[in-house]
């Protein structure tokens, strides 16, 4: 028996050797135009990325102030000493930090709960769905100058005549809690993207496991607690991921709102930057500054990944 | 006392009446199948019995106690669901012990209650993985475990077996059938393949656009179907019907006439029907006989036939329209489109009125 299948295959197999050859040629040729035409905008993003990045480093290491014309001498890791050492580095370090914290957590909490909340069907649910995901379409500058100038502005706000009609006295949020204020604006537009995501999953999970759990004695919060939760979770992890990469770098709400104030109150690491370079003209310290921006970033990224990366490739 | 009484049940969504008045009473330790082609509502009864579906009317009891209106929990039910509805995130053991954990049942008693059901069904050694690493048939398992643990009154199955390939149903259908006698519990069981209900059920309850049609054994349905559909819905190959004619009637005998005009008398009670009335023959493909054309009770052209090597289906056309199919021996052999005849064995032959009820045989009325 072995023998004869040894013989079967001896007698098959030099045809797909053959096939097989001139298909790997041809392969390899299709691969080799393949490179050709893809390799111009290959090394047009590889300029894209490395004329900037080195560029950056490069005046990083100048003192290079648009106040003084003329010489940008070498002054090796100067910049980034003072920028380390400024006072509105560890400001800005810390308010970076809690401004993406906060605006994580209050938009995964509330995510989950109002997609959890709407996924039971309700007359309106198709309106009440687009009211939660059009704030994501308003422009950052607009929203921020809504919320600024119409809901928390202490004289004519909204907030301001809510308070004065329960008795209470107007909170002046800009001056009084700057940072929680603008926590707010930005949670605010980024709560529709994590419902999005979150409601979009929650139609995903299988009406029979919820069955199941019921008659296993389930009530409604260990349903949540043992089959939705887990559910969600990789929707979950990819919310924090994309949000941490966007809520890192915000500014617009800062610039628009605070202006990095009062002090350095709402100064972040983004505003600390663009405040060195084009309020204090010193390019070769908003550089400097730049590149720790891109270290921190990174080292952020790699925990997270670390930390979720595990349970997004894992298969189901 | 697992004893299910179900009281004039109905359900409907909004004008539509899914369920249109079931009464029902099954036994204690009855293994009970629910049949019917899709959309009879045999899932939705299945499923007001788990608490899952609201009745619109009528009382379910279990063991003397009313649990119409109880949550699923609370009725001391459990059920395999036809996705298998596995918890993804939790492995083998925590599927298993979840509605135990749920309960406040301590560790050592759930431990001791999941390791037994691991042993009775072959999961020991699967404890640990997740339900995405285990097979169909596997997957299956741990369903069945996860409602055995809890040692309800009564289990439920949705048409468990629909998701496996046809050689793992036949060897799940044979461990369901022990399973049934080691826990010695009541089980309802829903399928639209009447081979499960056949096999399993010690009685099968035929359903049909939300009512039910007949219960019984399974051999009671298949000899003394109480009507045309579930005549048609037992057996297979179905069984064949003609339309007849009635044209006379003696003593314990009934004579009909069939489109192409043979007579043929049958053991019925002519009394309940009158000369002229419209009625339909059923036979079934084992009580029907290739002959030679002369003296046949039927003539007909030979089709194609089916060689299954223990049998041979041969589908005959007859006149009007009507073919046969007759069920032969594994090593018939036909040539198409031959002209052959065909033979009843008029004793096991069924007939039913225009409305598609039975006429009851004369041997029956007196056994």
């Amino acid at each position: 028996m072995t023998i004869q299948s040894c013989d079967l295959n001896a007698s098959v197999v030099p045809m797909p050797v053959s096939n097989e050859n001139s298909a790997a040629s041809a392969h390899s040729k299709a691969q080799r135009v393949a490179r050709w035409l893809v390799s111009p905008s290959v090394l047009v993003l590889l300029l894209w990325m490395i004329v900037p990045l080195s560029m950056t480093i490069y005046f990083s290491v100048l003192q290079y102030s648009l106040l003084y014309p003329g010489e940008h001498p070498f002054v090796g890791l100067e910049n980034y000493e003072f920028f380390l050492t400024d006072e509105g580095f560890s400001a800005g370090m810390s308010n970076t930090l809690i401004l993406v914290g906060a605006v994580l957590a209050i938009t995964v909490v509330l995510g989950v709960a109002i997609s959890v909340l709407i996924n039971t069907p309700f007359p309106g649910r198709g309106i009440v769905r687009v009211m939660l995901i059009s704030p994501f379409f308003i422009m950052p500058t607009v929203s921020a100058l809504v919320w600024k100038n119409l809901l928390m502005h202490p004289v004519s706000g909204v907030f301001a005549w809510l308070a004065q009609v329960m008795g209470m006295e107007p909170v002046d949020w800009f001056a009084q809690y700057p940072l929680s204020a603008i926590i707010l604006i930005v949670a605010w537009q980024w709560l529709p993207f994590a419902i999005l995501l979150l409601m979009t999953a929650m139609q995903s999970l299988d009406k029979e496991q919820v069955e199941a759990a019921k008659l296993d004695g389930a009530g409604g919060w260990a349903i949540f607690r043992h089959i939705t939760l887990p559910h969600l979770a990789r929707p979950i992890a990819v919310v924090v991921m994309i949000e941490t990469i966007f809520l890192l770098s915000v500014f617009a709400e800062i610039f628009t709102t605070t202006g990095g104030g009062p002090g350095y109150e709402t100064t972040n690491l983004a505003y600390l930057i663009y405040s060195q370079a084009l309020l204090q003209f010193d390019v070769g310290m908003a550089s400097a500054g730049g590149l720790i921006a891109v270290v921190l970033a990174n080292i952020v990224a790699f925990f997270l990944v670390r930390l979720i990366g595990k349970s997004l490739t894992e298969k189901h | 006392m697992a004893e299910l009484k179900i009281n004039a049940l109905r359900k409907s969504y909004g004008d539509i009446e899914i369920l249109k008045g079931i009464d029902l009473h099954i036994r204690d330790h009855e293994f009970v199948v629910f049949v019917g082609p899709s959309g009879c509502g045999k899932s939705t009864l299945l499923r007001s019995i788990a608490g899952l579906e609201e009745v619109t009317s009528g009382q379910i009891v279990l063991g003397g106690r009313d649990i119409t209106g109880l949550k699923p929990a609370e009725r001391d039910l459990a059920m395999v669901f036809q996705s298998y509805a596995l918890y993804p995130h939790m492995n083998v053991r925590k599927n298993m012990s979840f509605a135990l954990e749920l309960a406040g049942v301590d560790k050592a008693t759930i431990e001791a209650k999941v390791k037994d059901a691991a042993r009775i069904l072959e999961l020991t050694h699967l404890l640990d993985r997740k339900p995405k690493d285990l097979s169909g048939g596997q997957r299956q398992r741990v369903a069945i475990g996860r409602a055995i643990v809890r040692h309800p009154q009564v289990f439920l199955f949705d048409e468990p077996l629909s998701n496996l390939d046809a050689a793992l149903r036949v060897q799940m259908r044979l461990e369901l059938a022990r399973l049934h006698h080691e826990l010695n519990a009541t089980m309802i069981y829903v399928t639209h393949d009447q081979v499960e209900a056949m096999t399993l059920a010690d009685r099968v309850v035929v359903m049909n656009q939300g009512r039910i049609e007949q219960v019984g054994t399974p051999l009671e349905l298949y000899h003394h179907p109480v009507n045309q559909f579930v005549a048609g819905f037992i057996g297979t190959p179905k069984m064949a019907f003609i339309p007849a004619r009635v044209i006379g009637g003696q003593g314990h005998e009934l004579t009909i006439q069939l489109p192409s005009g043979e007579h043929l008398t049958l053991p019925r009670s002519p009394d309940s029907i009158h000369v002229g009335a419209e009625v339909t023959l059923g036979i079934r493909p084992e009580h029907m006989r290739i002959v030679s054309p002369e003296n046949a009770n039927l003539t007909g052209q030979l089709d194609v036939t089916e060689h299954l090597g223990s049998d041979t289906y041969c589908h005959v056309n007859i006149d009007g329209g009507h073919t046969l199919t007759v069920r032969q021996g594994g090593d018939y052999e036909g040539r198409f489109g031959e002209i052959v005849g065909v033979d009843f064995d008029l004793s096991r032959a069924h007939l039913f009125d225009s409305e598609g009820n039975a006429l009851d045989s004369v041997t029956r009325q007196a056994a």
